[in-house]
């Protein structure tokens, strides 16, 4: 193999430690866990909204999370592979038809809401056996 | 730096960029270096070649397609023909035995080194490009120059433009030094240096290694270098050569306060 590639996967095995990552897209609602430090104390702050995009690949991928805070469109790009983040909650998988929801910017209230997706990649049928 | 403690070099191949992750979550853009069996070839001595420095050579070259002088030089020093052959200069007393290889924690992460290598080729570029000039503007009258220079003088006193004045002209592919970069990890086993941020040429191409000229830091250098002398290499491979490795460092270090005690009697006489 490669040897930056090889140092990648390394780097990325050590920033992960016993974490996992788990597969999720655009649309989902996350909950990302951040170890914020003030001074010497530590604390998990919990950064709830809908995953945008996912820009990059390998090591040097990363996400953007938008959500409405007090009315202001807030956004935040997390690398995947981010000692910071303590885990990804995915509360939500959500239906939509492209990689990258810009469009949500856009949008307020009503017409930015992304229907529930309930079948498909990640989720087991539970009708298949009827 | 005080002269008697300057130390060798080594010359490494670029492989490329890359990122780690600090502990605080920041990113570190990092380039890998990689050393491909650097050995020292030979020696310059100040009787023979006016001069000390220890001649370093690195990568692999068939022995095929290296001209017959150079095979008889490599032969003398009992070492593989060698793809870039480097010079570094040092005192006297940290010249390093012929046949030893240099490993990578010659270097000690938190450290910072110069990095010197040929930058890639640009070709005949423009002065906007080559020079950070700001160029002509986008419109009011401006027509087919918005990226020229601009004047280039004065009048019929003097007459002529001066010798040096920055215009469009060949860039890159000269040799350019990056200072004071730092080193952020080391892998002896793999023979790998990671250093923060950019280092002169493209990926594969050789870049020469110094501690910066300019302080290299607090941390604690191992004098004259860590290597391997040729004898723990030439070791039978069942002979644990883990251990052998431990040897290397332990004697590297030993030889380290001798040399840094000489070091102060010197400035205090």
């Amino acid at each position: 193999m490669n040897m930056i590639e090889q140092l990648e996967k390394e780097e990325a095995a050590r920033v992960l430690g016993e974490k996992t990552i788990p597969d999720f897209s655009a649309g989902d609602t996350l909950r990302v866990h951040v170890r914020i430090k003030e001074g010497e104390r530590e604390r998990i702050q919990v950064f709830e909204g809908v995953c945008i995009a996912r820009n990059g690949g390998g090591l040097n991928e990363s996400y953007t999370v938008r959500k409405i805070s007090f009315g202001e469109g807030v956004e935040r790009v997390f690398p995947v592979y981010s000692p910071n983040v303590e885990k990804i909650e995915i509360k939500r998988k959500g239906k939509v038809r492209r990689a990258k929801l810009y469009y949500l910017r856009d949008r307020r209230g009503k017409s930015a809401r992304i229907a529930e997706r309930v079948s498909g990649r990640g989720i087991e049928k539970r009708e298949a056996k009827k | 730096m005080r002269q008697e403690d300057r130390r060798t070099g080594v010359v490494a191949r670029k492989l490329g960029m890359t990122r780690v992750f600090a502990d605080d979550g920041a990113h570190v853009p990092c380039t890998v270096l990689q050393l491909e069996s650097v050995q020292v070839v030979a020696h310059k001595t100040a009787d023979r070649d006016g001069y000390v420095a220890m001649q370093l050579g690195a990568g692999e070259a068939k022995a095929k397609r290296t001209p017959k002088a150079l095979r008889g030089h490599f032969a003398k020093a009992k070492v593989a023909p060698k793809r870039k052959l480097v010079e570094f200069r040092v005192p006297e007393g940290n010249l390093i035995e012929v046949g030893a290889e240099l490993t990578a924690d010659h270097f000690v992460p938190g450290q910072k080194i110069d990095a010197a290598g040929i930058s890639i080729g640009k070709g005949f570029a423009g002065a906007m490009k080559r020079h950070n000039f700001g160029g002509l503007r986008a419109s009011h009258g401006v027509s087919i120059s918005h990226r020229s220079h601009g004047s280039t003088g004065q009048c019929q006193d003097p007459g002529k433009v001066f010798k040096g004045k920055k215009m469009a002209g060949h860039m890159g592919a000269v040799r350019v030094t990056t200072q004071n970069i730092e080193v952020v990890r080391v892998d002896a086993e793999r023979g790998l240096i990671l250093v923060k941020g950019a280092v002169p040429g493209s990926a594969g191409g050789w870049v020469e290694l110094r501690d910066a000229v300019k302080g290299h830091g607090d941390a604690e250098l191992p004098l004259p270098g860590k290597f391997r002398t040729l004898d723990e290499k030439n070791a039978p491979a069942e002979a644990a050569p883990a251990v052998e490795n431990d040897a290397a460092p332990a004697e590297a270090e030993a030889a380290a306060p001798e040399a840094a005690a000489d070091g102060e009697e010197g400035t205090q006489a």
